[in-house]
């Protein structure tokens, strides 16, 4: 199994895919409730494998391009197939994941093998039917949309319109319509004209969940822009600009790096946005630019190990952060397998471990804690044992219920509420 | 990278650097540990020229965090500081600090005893379990003595190396733009020579990165033939020691 590079339900939570570091998707699907179990809720199976991207050779600058899978972002479903957005550095596609559990019989010109019959030999017409088949789900490539991005691909989101989506480098944002793969918009440019002037990279973008014009964009430096398309045809110029200024006490040559954000994620009411730096997610109303209505720490203990953390690159890695269905509640992942969660109203927060060795199956989770000062208390951890290996960048919440799926390195956990 | 656990901080409270280290007096820990991390990030930002291409945003950052520990030093007049300390000490202080820069990570994960140098007592432990394509990707956790490399540099000529920085800064980003076979000795060409023996060693561990330990090895040691100092000496028979036991097996 390969390191999972990416997790998402669904609109309906039905499905859930995952990406990996070898360019796979795996989608599982959630069993039908039966009525004779009403208490072991539909639990999730895999129902499709396929291969989405390869890995290439970029013959101009003598580069491999990594088929590891960046995002997956899904369609909402308009008929019987199911389709979502996958991308690696480069390229996104478009798939198609389609059932088939008929197929026809009685051609007049094929035989049941698929070999062709002498055209003399046939003396009756008949009209073919479909006949059942075991179930079959198929994944097919429906559009590639490629050689539109210089730089490594960060994010895709899929507009509201349902008809365009975006896919998001480091320094570009473009916009594309799902029919057409020669051509695209950039709608956002940052790069410098003197590459040596670059002090700032685009980190994560996600378009406006019901107003199709608007989307947001975050960068290394901590800021977040929000950008209307009908002002003009390049979003160069933000709408909004929200930045929390800086706490000068605790000002460090760590600083810039820490605020740079890694993830950002409009509230399914669109009301809100959630963006998540090295130690700290942030809730920001829209309306407000100057600071973010709420803070919270993730694992504030690794302030101190910041040198140590640059030295080995955690710093530099980039965690996600999802919201709950009603937006009451807001996750994100840490190291040692930790997971948090911190709920929005009772700003009652916990630490929970995504392990096979400290969890049954059916078990109810329990609580972790990092210790901090000198004393620990049993079932403490402290913070110099915990594996910075671990780490748990993507997580997903089903978007009406209380599932959620946890990729740590190359196992996904699901965990369910308690059903009583 | 730590596979189980952090062991220490990398700046671990006051390390005076004694008299017994060629002389150099002892500076205050801030200004040490800026200095390391400032080489540290440079190594980063060098060393990120992989199969892949590198990642831009974590360039951008180190590349920020250089600059503004570049800003501050200017600010403060450490420069100046440095330039004051004798100049007579340079020759034995670049073999000093090259030696420990020919530590291979490999010695430095298994914590192989290489001699120290009077108080400088680093455990090195097994970081940077970096992926494939990143092995060569060397002393990172050297701090002190890289210390005394740049002290090295700065005594030479603070303006020029101030300068030098900013040219390697502005040569890692065109290089990040249009990857040229020799972007790491594109960086060190309008070095002065005194980055000599750093350029060898790192262009050696670049441009061959599947090579052997005793390949490594041997590229560092020419550096070391010139050392004159008894600890040097013992340190040049640890490394034909070491090469010798790899040849062997």
């Amino acid at each position: 199994a390969d390191i999972i590079s990416t997790v998402e339900f669904n609109h309906t939570g039905e499905l859930l895919a995952t990406g990996d570091k070898g360019g796979r998707v795996v989608i599982f699907q959630r069993e039908q409730e039966s009525k004779n179990q009403p208490h072991r809720r539909g639990e999730y199976n895999v129902y499709s494998t396929f291969q989405s991207h390869e890995p290439e050779f970029d013959y101009l600058k003598s580069l491999e391009i990594e088929e590891k899978i960046n995002k997956i972002r899904w369609l909402p479903q308009q008929n019987a197939a199911y389709f979502l957005l996958s991308t690696n550095d480069k390229t996104v596609k478009l798939w198609k994941v389609s059932e088939r559990d008929k197929r026809p019989e009685g051609y007049n010109l094929k035989d049941e093998e698929g070999r062709l019959r002498d055209p003399s030999m046939i003396t009756v017409l008949r009209v073919p039917v479909l006949r059942p088949m075991d179930l079959m789900v198929e994944a097919t490539p429906r559009r590639v949309f490629a050689n539109a991005h210089t730089y490594h691909i960060n994010s895709i989101s899929v507009n509201s319109d349902y008809e365009t989506y975006m896919s998001a480098d480091d320094l570009r944002i473009n916009l594309w319509n799902f029919e057409i793969t020669n051509q695209s918009f950039n709608i956002v440019d940052i790069k410098p004209a003197n590459m040596e002037e670059l002090t700032e990279v685009i980190t994560a973008a996600e378009f406006h969940p019901h107003h199709c014009n608007t989307f947001v964009y975050s960068s290394s430096k901590g800021t977040i822009r929000l950008c209307d398309m009908r002002t003009a045809a390049l979003c160069d110029r933000h709408a909004k600009f929200f930045e929390e200024p800086e706490d000068p006490s605790n000002r460090s040559f760590f600083s810039e790096i820490i605020s740079s954000i890694s993830d950002v994620k409009f509230s399914h009411s669109g009301r809100y946005i959630m963006t998540r730096d090295y130690l700290t997610v942030k809730v920001w109303d829209l309306n407000m630019e100057n600071r973010p209505i709420e803070t919270y720490q993730v694992h504030d203990y690794l302030r101190s190990k910041l040198c140590s953390l640059y030295e080995n690159d955690c710093i530099f890695d980039k965690f996600e952060c999802v919201w709950n269905g009603s937006d009451s509640v807001i996750m994100t992942g840490s190291y040692n397998n930790f997971f948090r969660m911190f709920d929005r109203n009772t700003k009652r927060d916990v630490t929970l471990e995504a392990s096979r060795e400290n969890s049954k199956p059916r078990a109810i989770l329990k609580p972790r804690k990092v210790c901090v000062g000198g004393k620990r208390r049993k079932d403490e951890i402290s913070v110099d044992s915990l594996d910075f290996s671990k780490k748990i960048l993507h997580t997903a919440w089903h978007p009406s219920e209380n599932i959620i799926a946890v990729a740590a390195t190359n196992n996904l956990y699901i965990f369910q509420d308690k059903v009583n | 990278m730590f596979v189980r656990g952090l062991k220490r901080k990398c700046f671990d409270g006051e390390e005076d650097i004694e008299g017994t280290l060629a002389g150099i007096k002892a500076i205050p820990s801030y200004n040490l540990q800026r200095q390391s991390l400032l080489d540290m990030s440079l190594v980063k930002l060098q060393l990120c020229h992989m199969l892949v291409e590198p990642n831009l945003c974590r360039s951008v950052l180190i590349a920020n965090t250089v600059r503004q520990i570049q800003e501050e030093m200017t600010q403060d007049g450490t420069w100046q500081m440095i330039n004051t300390q004798s100049t007579g000490q340079a020759s034995l202080d670049r073999l000093v600090s090259t030696d420990i820069l020919c530590r291979s990570s490999r010695d430095q994960a298994e914590g192989k005893h290489v001699p120290a140098y009077g108080t400088f007592n680093k455990d090195f432990e097994s970081d940077q379990a970096q992926d494939s394509s990143e092995t060569m990707s060397t002393a990172p956790s050297v701090q002190a003595p890289r210390n005394l490399q740049s002290n090295v540099w700065e005594m030479d000529n603070p303006q020029e190396n101030k300068g030098n920085f900013q040219k390697s800064l502005d040569q890692i980003f065109e290089t990040l733009e249009n990857k040229s076979p020799n972007s790491v000795e594109d960086l060190f060409s309008e070095v002065d020579n005194s980055y000599y023996d750093l350029d060898t060693m790192l262009t050696g561990m670049m441009s061959n990165t599947k090579m052997g330990h005793c390949d490594s090895l041997e590229t560092f040691s020419s550096p070391t033939n010139t050392a004159s100092n008894s600890n040097c000496k013992s340190d040049l028979n640890d490394l034909d020691h070491i090469v010798e036991i790899l040849v062997e097996s």
